[in-house]
């Protein structure tokens, strides 16, 4: 290997299966698939002129170059997903050199195993909740103030209800969202709710209550998607999406379902 | 109502291959799995994110939850009652600034008091001048 070059990698998988045919990676590079000792690692060798720390802290601020990025990266996981158990690895990250990886595959190899053993033939879902503005109760507003009550008092007034109906909306919707999680938990093999997205991330105004993902077995996705829509409404509006590759399941720990169990 | 699910285009779509169009998937949602989820590898690794200081000002918003957020100080909605629904803290300060009001409104009755009076005293005090 030249020496300014480095190995970035996607996913690790298992060895044999199909292989995705003339996938593109990051860089305009072609990927390829490494294997040894029975897992796979799929990845594209890259300069360390565009992948080294120095550089990479300039790239990551433009967001051009960070979206493109991490769609091609998304891109190679699933293509590779959908052929394969899968887990996908944290965007940029990048190796020395082959050799380098031939050893992770090896000395992790059964943290991997278990983790591929978990994920295979399931995807992820995510399940996003968000409140929605509850029917307008009557504001007693009108009897409440007395006749010539000062400007600033009936404005006050109207705030305490507006933030009132507010809130009343906000824990509408968290009740639904804990009644959403709780009956997709009971499709989902595991789940976890992750924080939620800030507006500027979910694009959109209402607040979110539910971040949720889900590893759903293969045969039992049409039932969850039924599930959602069934529960959907009622003060919460529900966007599903997916399926995806197991992101949130992948976490490499000696003890693989405890990975899962907990909060993010 | 508003359709309340955004179904993917896969969604009861009955053919097995889940995939298609998949391109369109929303760009937060995209970064916030590649960035914050998937197999983090510790070890004789040459570069990662770990490594790099991500949090330039653009790249903090865009993936910013409201719990980074608040990690990293921006957290004006806390301190907004009317965000926060503190409504004690409000009511406070509302009847801190009643009393002040009326503080005021009694000082100002008084000294508008004294005014007249006073105006009055040299009315007169002109009159008895003019008198003379």
């Amino acid at each position: 290997m030249v020496a300014d070059q480095g190995v970035y990698v996607y996913a690790i998988t298992r060895e044999g299966g199909e292989e995705p045919d003339g996938l593109v990676g990051v860089a305009g590079e072609p990927v390829r698939c490494l294997v040894h000792r029975g897992l796979a690692a799929f990845l594209t060798t890259v300069s360390l002129e565009e992948f080294g720390e120095e550089r990479l802290r300039r790239s990551m601020e433009d967001l051009g170059w960070l979206e493109e990025t991490a769609r091609t990266h998304h891109r190679v996981v699933e293509a590779v997903a959908r052929m394969r158990p899968t887990a996908p690895v944290r965007l940029i990250t990048v190796y020395s050199g082959e050799e380098q990886v031939r050893e992770l595959l090896a000395t992790r190899y059964h943290e991997f195993d278990s983790v591929l053993s978990r994920v295979a033939g399931r995807w992820e879902w995510g399940v996003k909740a968000y409140t929605v503005a509850g029917v307008p109760e009557p504001v007693p507003e009108l009897v409440l103030e007395p006749q010539g009550a000062a400007p600033g008092t009936a404005y006050l007034n109207r705030r305490r209800a507006a933030l009132r109906g507010r809130e009343a909306d906000w824990r509408r919707a968290a009740e639904r969202a804990q009644a959403v999680h709780d009956a997709l938990m009971g499709i989902a093999v595991v789940g976890r709710r992750h924080r939620a997205q800030d507006p500027q991330l979910s694009g959109r105004q209402e607040p979110m209550v539910l971040n949720g993902a889900y590893l759903v077995d293969e045969e039992r996705a049409d039932e969850f998607v039924r599930t959602i829509e069934g529960i959907a409404g009622q003060g919460v509006a529900v966007e599903l999406i997916g399926p995806w590759a197991p992101y949130s399941f992948a976490a490499l720990e000696p003890d693989g379902e405890a990975a899962c169990g907990g909060p993010s | 109502m508003s359709p309340a699910v955004r179904s993917s285009p896969y969604i009861g779509d009955s053919t097995p291959s889940p995939y298609g169009g998949r391109e369109s998937a929303n760009l937060g949602d995209i970064l916030e799995r590649v960035l914050d989820r998937g197999v983090v590898i510790a070890g004789d690794i040459k570069v990662n994110l770990l490594d790099i200081e991500l949090l330039t000002i653009k790249l903090r918003l865009l993936i910013a939850s409201v719990e980074t957020a608040r990690e990293m100080g921006i957290d004006w909605w806390e301190h907004d009652p009317w965000l926060t629904g503190d409504n004690q803290e409000l009511a406070k300060e509302n009847a801190t600034l009643r009393r002040r009001l009326a503080t005021l409104e009694e000082t100002l009755a008084v000294r508008a008091e004294e005014r007249d009076a006073a105006s009055v005293g040299r009315r007169s005090t002109q009159a008895v001048e003019h008198g003379r």
